[in-house]
C-alpha cells in the first residue's frame, strides 16, 4: 500500500524531462497519469529511484488535426478523448475505447501517452493505434524520432521506447471520407482487463470496396496484436458477409492468448474472432455513413 | 478549516526519514494548506493524516474501489493513486467541502432521503463522483449514473438507492436557484 | 403535555414507518468514526511481514535491517509470543490458530513478523525489510487429497495427526437409505460452492492501548461482537476483564468478516504492552483478501428421492468442508457445520440424512458465516438447485413442483425431520406473488418463442427458508457463552431515552430501527431516542450482530425492556391519575383510565414524575434491562425469480430482471429492509457470476486483490425489484424475524437455476459457480442443441 521512497522532479519542459531521464539512466520513471505506475509502486513491484512528473510541462496535452495527421499530445487525458467532438465524429474508435477503459475516475488522470506506451497487453489504446496505423513521437538525448506503432510493441511491458526517452505525441493518419473505425472489448466486470478486445479501421474506396483495413487485438497475446493477414484479406474486397467472416477467422489465427483468470485459450481465440467481426461490422456501417 | 493559509508540521505519522521532503501547497475545500511531506506521500494520506480530514476513506490497495475519490481541480480522481505533490498549486475538494455553512449539498441531502448509504464507508467517494457527474449532466439516466459510478464500489446497498439518490440530487439542483446552486 | 389534549394514535417513528436514518448525518458529512479515523497521542503503527509460501518451515528470521529503518521501534516474532504463551490462540470452534508462527507457516500470506514504527510509512518499510528464510514443505490444497490416506499432515501439533478435523452428521441414515431404495425417482448432483470473501469496504483493524499506569487495556476494533471479544481476550491474556474495554466504533461493513479474532489484533495488543504506547494496525485490502474471513468452500454431493408424481420424500447430503489450516469458523459450538441442516428447506421431507467432513488444507483459516447465518447459503443453494434438477428430470415446471411440495401454512409451527421447528411460513403465498409480479406465464411463453428461434433465455426460481436469530440457550453458545442479547433502556426526566444494546451495527441502521421499536412500545418519538452500541464498558452484554440475529434477539430485548418499563410506568400513571393501577391501561400510546380514555398520561409525563413525583415506597427512575433468550430461531423466507439472457457468441450472462419477494415477518422500517435486500441480492449475484478465490497446486492464491477478486459494480448489478408478504413470527414480541441475510442466501440458486434453464436445449444439468462466460461458451460449443 505504501510506495518505497523516491526522488521527485517536476520539470517544466520536455528537454528538462529528458535530461532527468538521462541522468538516472533507466532508474527513473515517467509519472504522467500514474494509474499504471503508482499501483505498481504501492505493491512495491516497481521501485524507481526517481519519478519525473511530466504533468507540469505545458503544451503536451492537445487534440488537433494538422496537416495529414490527427495529433494527440502525450498528456491528453483519456476522458479528453471522450469529450472531443472531433474524435467522436472522425475517429470514433477512440471514443469507443475511451468509453471502455477502466472507469471514469481513472480516465480523468490516465493519459493517452501512458496507455499507448505502458506496454500492458491489457491496455486498450495500443490495438486502436495499430488498427489506425498510428505513429508515436519520442524525444531522447539524440532528439526526436517518430516510430510506427506497428513496430512499437515488442513484449509485455517492453516497447521500442528507450528508458531515457519521453513519448510526446501520438500521430494518427487524418480521417478520410468513407473511413469507419470501431473498438470493443468484453470483460468479466466493468473496469477489469479485457477477456479479449478488437479494433478495426476501414477505408472504403469510391466503389465501396475496402481500400485499406487495420484489425488489431487486445489482451490475447504478450502485446497488442496487429492482425495483418486479417486486415490484408479485406483489401480490394467488398465488405460483405463472406469476407468479413473470413477476416474474423484470420483474426482468431493471429491471437496468441494464455489461459488465465480471464479465460482459457480456446475461449479467448474464439472471442478474438467474435469481437473482430463485431467491430468490423460497426466500422463498415460507419464507413458507409451510418453510426 | 481556517480561512488563512496555515502551514502544517510534517506528518509524523507518514515520514520515515527517507528522501528529502517536498513542499505541497494546495487549496483544500477553499482553504490554502502548506506542508512538507515525503514525495511518496499519497494524496489520500495527506488529506487524512496531515490535514486531518478523515472523511475520505481507503478501501483497497490496487486503485479499484473509489472510496478515496476527491475532486482535483473539479475532476473526481482516486486520491490513493495521486501523490500529494501532484496536487501542488491545485484545488482539492473533499466530502467535508460539500456542505455549505452546515447545510447539506443537494447530493448529500438526496443520499439521506433515498437511503443511499448503509455503513457509510463508500459514501464520501460515491458522493464526490456524483457531484462531479451532476455538474456536467444534471439529468442523468439510470445507465449514465451507473456508468459514472462504476469506479466506486459499494458492498452494502446494491446500488439501487445510490442511483435513485443521484437522480434525485439532479432534480433538486434543477429546481434550485438557476444561477447559483453548485452541487 | 396536558392531560386534556387528545393523544394521536400514532407515534412518530414507530414500527412500519420508513423514517430516514438517524445515523446518517455523520456519514454524509465525512465525520464517521471508523477505526482508522481515530488517532491517539503517541500512537504507533503495526505492519506485518507475511509468508509467500503456503507451507514451509521457517529456518531463519533476520530483523536487523528492519530495526535500522528510521522510525521502526520494535519487531515481534513467534518466538517472542511463545515466551508469553501467546504464539497460539483458541479459535471460536475450540481449535487453535497461530498468532505468529514459531517454526512453520501453513498458508500463503500468513503473518510471520510484526513490525512496529512511529509512522505508517516506516512500518511498511520495516515490514518490507524483514528477511525470512523458508524451506518449502509439501502443499495440500485439495480437501479430498487432504483426507486421503498418506496425505502430508498439516497440523503436526494435533495428537490426531490427521487432516480430518471432524465428522458431523444428523438425521436418520437407515430410514433415508430405505426411502431411497423404495423411491420411484431419484436425482443426484455434485455441487461446489467456492471460497469467497466478505470484502466489506472497510478492511479490518484495531488500535490497541495498554495503559501501563492504570492497567487498563482498551482496544478499538473492527468487531461485530465487542463483549465476546472482551471475554475471549480476558481468557487468553489473563488480563482482568473489568480492565479490558473493547470499543467498536463505526464499522464499514461486517457481513461476518469482523467476527473472528485475527492475529493482527493480538500482535497489536502485544506491541502496545511491549512499547507502552497505543498501536494501530490496519490491514491492506490484499491482506484482507488473502489472510482473513473466507467463506463457503463446500464440496457437496446431494441426492433427492421423490414419488413419480413429484412429491419429495427423502434427502441425502454428503459434504467435504475445506476449512483452511485451522477450524476458525464462527459457528455456535454445537454446530460445526453451522445450521446446514436447514437443508430440507421449504419442503416437508419425511427422511433426511446430512453428513459433513471437515478437512485441513494449506489455506487461510475459516470459514466465517458470510451473510448467511451459519452455512444457510450452502444449504439453500443445495436444496433449491436440487428442486430444479428434480423438476427437469420429471419434466415438470419448477414453480409447479415447488407449489406441489411446499410446507403448507397450516402446518406451522413445523418440525422438520432434521429437528428444526419452523415458526411460521407461507411459501406458496410468496412464490405466487413473485410469479404474478414478474408475469411468470408470460415469461415461459416468451421463452418458448425464443427457443424456436434459437435464442437463450432462462427463468430461475429460489424459494428459500432461512434460519436466523441465534439462538435459544439450550442449543446455542459460542465458546460456552450463551447467545442471548440485550437492551438497556433508560428514560430521562424530560421524556427522552437512551438505550444501549449488546449488538453492533455495521450499516444495518440499528440507531434507527431500535429507536422505532422503542418508539412503538413507549409512545416516545424516535427522534427523542438515542441508541448506542459497541462500547463493552457501557453496553449490556451481548453476542453481537451477525447471522441476522439483532432483530430476533436484541430487538426482542428492546420490546421486553420497554414492557418492563411500561409496567412500572403504569403504576406511576395510576398515581398521577389518582386511580388504582388496575384501572389504568396502556392504549394508543398513552396510559388511560379504562373506559375514560381522555383521562390519560403520556409516557413523558410519567417519566418526569419518575424523578419528581413517584409513589411513596417506589424507587425513582424509569429504566429496565432485558437479556433475551429467544425461545426459538426465526425463519424468514421468500421466493425470488430471476430472468437471464445469454449472448450465444460470448457466453455472457445478463440478468434481465430479478423479482424478490421476501417475508421477514413484521417490518420495522420498510426502507431499511429494502436496502438490506438490495445489498444482499448483490452479494448473491457476486459469487454466482463473478467472485471466487482459487489456489493453484502450490497454494498460491488467485483472487487476492481487488484487481482479481471482482466485486460487482453498478454496471453488473441489475435494478432489483422487491416486494413483501408478511407472516409474523409467533414467538417474537413484535413478530419480526430479521432480514439482513435472506437475499444473499436466496439469490444464488435463482440465478444459477435461470442459467441452467436457459441452457436446457443443450442438456445441461448443472454449472458450478461462478458462471464465467467461457463456462457457458464451452457448453454452447460442445455441440448443437439437443432439443429445440
Amino acid at each position: 500500500m505504501i510506495p518505497p521512497p523516491f526522488e521527485y522532479y517536476a520539470p517544466h519542459s520536455v528537454d528538462e524531462a529528458v535530461a532527468l531521464l538521462r541522468r538516472f539512466d533507466g532508474e527513473a520513471k515517467v509519472l504522467a497519469g500514474g494509474h499504471s505506475l503508482i499501483p505498481l509502486m504501492k505493491l512495491r513491484l516497481a521501485q524507481p529511484t526517481a519519478l519525473v512528473d511530466i504533468n507540469r510541462i505545458p503544451n503536451l496535452a492537445y487534440i488537433r488535426e494538422e496537416g495529414n495527421h490527427l495529433r494527440i499530445g502525450a498528456t491528453t487525458r483519456t476522458n479528453d478523448l471522450l469529450e472531443s467532438a472531433l474524435i467522436r465524429k472522425s475517429y470514433p474508435i477512440l471514443t469507443d475505447a475511451a468509453q471502455e477503459i477502466a472507469d471514469p475516475l481513472v480516465r480523468n488522470l490516465g493519459t493517452v501517452g501512458g496507455n499507448v506506451c505502458h506496454g500492458d497487453p491489457g491496455n486498450d489504446l495500443p490495438a486502436c493505434m495499430l488498427a489506425l496505423g498510428a505513429e508515436v513521437v519520442a524525444v531522447g538525448e539524440k532528439g526526436s524520432r517518430t516510430l510506427p506503432v506497428s513496430d512499437f510493441y515488442k513484449d509485455t511491458f517492453v516497447t521500442s521506447l528507450e528508458p531515457t526517452e519521453l513519448l510526446v505525441e501520438v500521430r494518427i493518419p487524418k480521417a478520410r471520407p468513407h473511413q469507419g473505425s470501431a473498438y470493443h472489448k468484453i470483460e468479466k466486470r466493468a473496469g477489469d482487463f479485457a477477456m479479449a478486445g478488437a479494433a478495426a479501421n476501414l477505408v472504403l474506396d469510391a466503389s465501396g470496396k475496402v481500400e485499406s483495413a487495420g484489425i488489431a487485438l487486445t489482451n490475447v497475446g504478450p502485446t497488442a496484436i496487429l492482425a495483418s493477414a486479417a486486415g490484408g484479406s479485406l483489401v480490394g474486397q467488398a465488405p460483405d458477409e463472406a469476407h468479413l467472416a473470413h477476416a474474423a477467422s484470420l483474426a482468431r489465427d493471429a491471437a496468441q492468448p494464455n489461459g488465465d483468470l480471464r479465460g482459457p485459450v480456446e475461449y479467448k481465440r474464439a472471442m478474438a474472432a467474435v469481437l473482430a467481426r463485431r467491430v468490423l461490422d460497426r466500422a463498415v456501417a460507419r464507413a458507409q455513413g451510418g453510426a | 478549516m481556517a480561512a488563512s493559509a496555515r502551514p502544517i508540521a510534517p506528518a509524523a505519522s507518514l515520514t520515515s526519514g527517507g528522501a528529502p521532503a517536498v513542499t505541497v501547497r494546495v487549496t483544500i475545500n477553499g482553504s490554502p494548506v502548506t506542508a512538507e511531506v515525503e514525495p511518496r506521500t499519497l494524496l489520500v494520506h495527506f488529506l487524512r493524516e496531515v490535514v486531518g480530514l478523515t472523511g475520505t476513506h481507503i478501501g483497497c490497495d490496487t486503485s479499484n474501489c473509489g472510496a478515496c475519490t476527491v475532486h482535483l481541480d473539479g475532476k473526481p480522481v482516486k486520491s490513493c493513486t495521486v501523490l500529494a505533490v501532484q496536487a501542488n498549486g491545485r484545488e482539492v475538494r473533499t466530502v467535508e467541502g460539500l456542505e455549505v455553512g452546515g447545510k447539506l449539498s443537494p447530493v448529500q441531502q438526496a443520499f439521506f432521503e433515498e437511503h443511499g448509504l448503509q455503513c457509510g464507508f463508500c459514501t464520501p467517494g460515491m458522493m464526490m463522483t456524483a457531484t462531479a457527474l451532476l455538474a456536467k449532466n444534471s439529468n442523468p439516466t439510470d445507465a449514465e449514473v451507473r456508468d459514472a459510478i462504476r469506479g466506486n464500489l459499494c458492498r452494502c446497498t446494491g446500488y439501487v438507492n445510490i442511483v435513485k439518490a443521484i437522480q434525485l440530487a439532479g432534480k433538486k439542483m434543477q429546481s434550485a436557484a438557476p444561477a447559483g446552486g453548485s452541487p | 403535555m396536558s392531560a386534556e389534549a387528545p393523544t394521536p394514535a400514532h407515534v412518530k417513528g414507530g414500527i412500519g414507518q420508513s423514517i430516514l436514518r438517524k445515523e446518517d448525518a455523520r456519514f454524509l458529512r465525512g465525520k464517521g468514526n471508523y477505526v482508522d479515523d481515530i488517532k491517539l497521542p503517541g500512537m504507533l503503527y503495526l505492519d506485518i511481514t507475511r509468508s509467500p509460501y503456503a507451507h514451509a518451515k521457517i529456518t531463519a528470521i533476520r530483523t536487523e535491517k528492519a530495526l535500522k529503518v528510521p522510525g521502526v521501534l520494535a519487531v515481534i516474532t513467534g518466538k517472542d509470543l511463545e515466551a508469553a504463551g501467546l504464539a497460539w490462540m483458541p479459535t471460536l470452534m475450540s481449535d487453535k490458530q497461530m498468532v505468529l508462527p514459531v517454526d512453520t507457516v501453513m498458508y500463503q500470506a500468513q503473518e510471520v513478523v510484526g513490525v512496529v514504527a512511529d509512522s505508517r510509512y516506516a512500518a511498511a518499510d520495516g515490514a518490507a525489510a524483514v528477511e525470512v528464510d523458508y524451506e518449502p514443505l509439501p502443499v495440500v490444497v485439495d480437501p479430498f487429497k487432504a483426507l486421503a490416506p498418506g496425505a502430508p499432515v498439516i497440523r503436526t501439533d494435533r495428537k490426531e495427526q490427521s487432516n480430518h478435523i471432524w465428522h458431523w452428521e444428523t438425521g436418520d441414515k437407515a430410514g433415508t437409505d430405505e426411502s431411497f431404495r423404495a423411491s420411484e425417482v431419484t436425482v443426484s448432483q455434485d455441487l461446489y460452492i467456492p471460497r469467497i470473501h466478505v470484502s466489506s469496504m472497510e478492511t479490518c483493524g484495531c488500535i490497541a492501548q495498554m495503559d501501563p499506569v492504570n492497567g487498563r487495556f482498551t482496544i478499538y476494533m473492527t468487531t461485530q461482537a465487542p463483549h465476546a471479544i472482551r471475554t475471549v481476550f480476558a481468557l487468553v491474556t489473563g488480563l482482568p476483564e473489568q480492565n479490558i474495554r473493547v470499543i467498536s466504533p463505526d464499522i464499514g461493513g461486517g457481513f461476518g468478516g469482523k467476527v473472528p479474532v485475527y492475529p493482527g489484533y493480538v500482535i497489536a495488543s502485544v506491541a502496545s504492552i511491549k512499547t507502552g504506547r497505543p498501536v494501530k494496525w490496519i490491514e491492506d485490502r490484499s491482506e484482507n483478501l488473502q489472510a482473513d474471513s473466507f467463506a463457503r468452500d463446500y464440496h457437496i454431493h446431494a441426492e433427492v428421492a421423490a414419488t413419480k408424481d413429484g412429491k419429495v420424500t427423502a434427502l441425502k447430503v454428503k459434504t467435504v468442508a475445506d476449512h483452511g489450516y485451522t477450524d476458525a469458523a464462527a459457528n455456535p459450538s454445537k454446530f460445526p457445520a453451522g445450521l446446514f441442516h436447514i437443508i430440507t428447506g421449504s419442503y416437508p421431507f419425511a427422511k433426511a440424512f446430512v453428513e459433513v467432513d471437515a478437512a485441513y488444507t494449506n489455506k487461510p483459516p475459516g470459514g466465517i458465516a458470510y451473510r448467511c447465518s451459519f452455512r444457510v447459503t450452502e444449504a439453500v443453494y443445495t436444496i433449491e438447485r436440487m428442486m430444479d434438477i428434480l423438476a427437469h428430470k420429471l419434466k415438470v415446471d419448477p414453480a409447479e413442483l415447488r407449489l406441489k411440495n411446499f410446507i403448507p401454512p397450516e402446518a406451522f409451527p413445523f418440525k422438520s425431520t432434521l429437528g428444526w421447528t419452523y415458526d411460521s411460513g407461507n411459501y406458496a403465498g410468496a412464490l405466487k406473488k413473485a410469479m404474478e409480479i414478474i408475469d411468470y406465464a408470460g415469461l415461459r411463453r416468451e421463452q418458448a418463442e425464443k427457443r424456436r428461434k434459437g435464442e437463450l433465455m432462462g427463468i430461475g426460481i429460489s424459494s428459500f427458508t432461512e434460519i436466523v436469530g441465534a439462538g435459544p440457550s439450550q442449543q446455542f453458545d459460542i465458546l460456552g457463552i450463551k447467545m442471548f442479547d440485550s437492551a438497556e433502556v433508560r428514560i430521562h426526566p424530560t421524556g427522552k431515552i437512551i438505550a444501549r444494546f449488546g449488538t453492533k451495527s455495521q450499516g444495518q441502521g440499528h440507531e434507527t430501527t431500535y429507536a422505532q421499536i422503542l418508539a412503538e412500545e413507549l409512545g416516545i418519538p424516535a427522534d427523542d431516542i438515542r441508541v448506542e452500541e459497541g462500547d463493552s464498558d457501557t453496553a449490556p452484554y451481548g453476542l453481537g450482530t451477525y447471522a441476522s440475529r439483532s432483530t430476533p434477539t436484541a430487538g426482542a430485548a428492546a420490546s421486553m425492556a420497554a414492557r418492563k418499563i411500561r409496567e412500572k410506568a403504569r403504576k406511576i400513571a395510576a398515581h398521577l391519575l389518582e386511580v388504582s393501577v388496575d384501572d389504568v391501561e396502556w392504549k394508543d400510546y398513552a396510559f388511560r383510565v379504562k373506559g375514560v380514555p381522555s383521562k390519560s398520561k403520556t409516557m413523558q409525563e410519567v417519566a418526569f414524575a419518575a424523578y419528581t413525583n413517584h409513589p411513596q415506597g417506589m424507587e425513582a427512575g424509569l429504566e429496565a434491562i432485558d437479556y433475551y433468550d429467544p425461545p426459538n430461531m426465526t425463519f424468514p423466507f421468500g421466493s425470488y425469480i430471476c430472468v437471464v439472457d445469454i449472448d450465444k457468441d460470448t457466453g455472457q450472462v445478463k440478468v434481465r430482471r430479478f423479482v424478490a419477494v421476501d417475508d421477514c415477518g413484521t417490518i420495522i422500517n420498510p426502507m431499511i429492509v429494502d436496502g438490506q435486500i438490495h445489498g444482499g441480492l448483490t452479494m448473491g449475484l457476486a459469487p454466482s457470476l463473478l467472485e471466487e478465490i482459487q489456489y493453484d497446486a502450490d497454494g498460491n492464491i488467485h483472487g487476492g486483490s481487488f484487481m482479481d477478486y471482482l466485486v460487482p459494480t453498478a454496471i453488473e448489478t441489475p435494478r432489483w425489484e422487491t416486494a413483501k408478504t408478511v407472516t409474523p413470527s409467533p414467538h417474537h414480541p413484535i413478530g419480526a424475524k430479521g432480514v439482513g441475510e435472506s437475499a444473499t442466501v436466496g439469490a444464488p440458486p435463482a440465478i444459477v437455476n435461470a442459467v441452467v434453464d436457459a441452457l436446457q436445449p443443450y442438456g445441461v444439468e448443472h454449472i458450478d459457480i461462478p458462471i464465467h462466460p467461457w463456462k457457458v461458451w464451452q457448453i454452447l460449443h460442445a455441440g448443437p442443441p439437443k432439443t429445440g
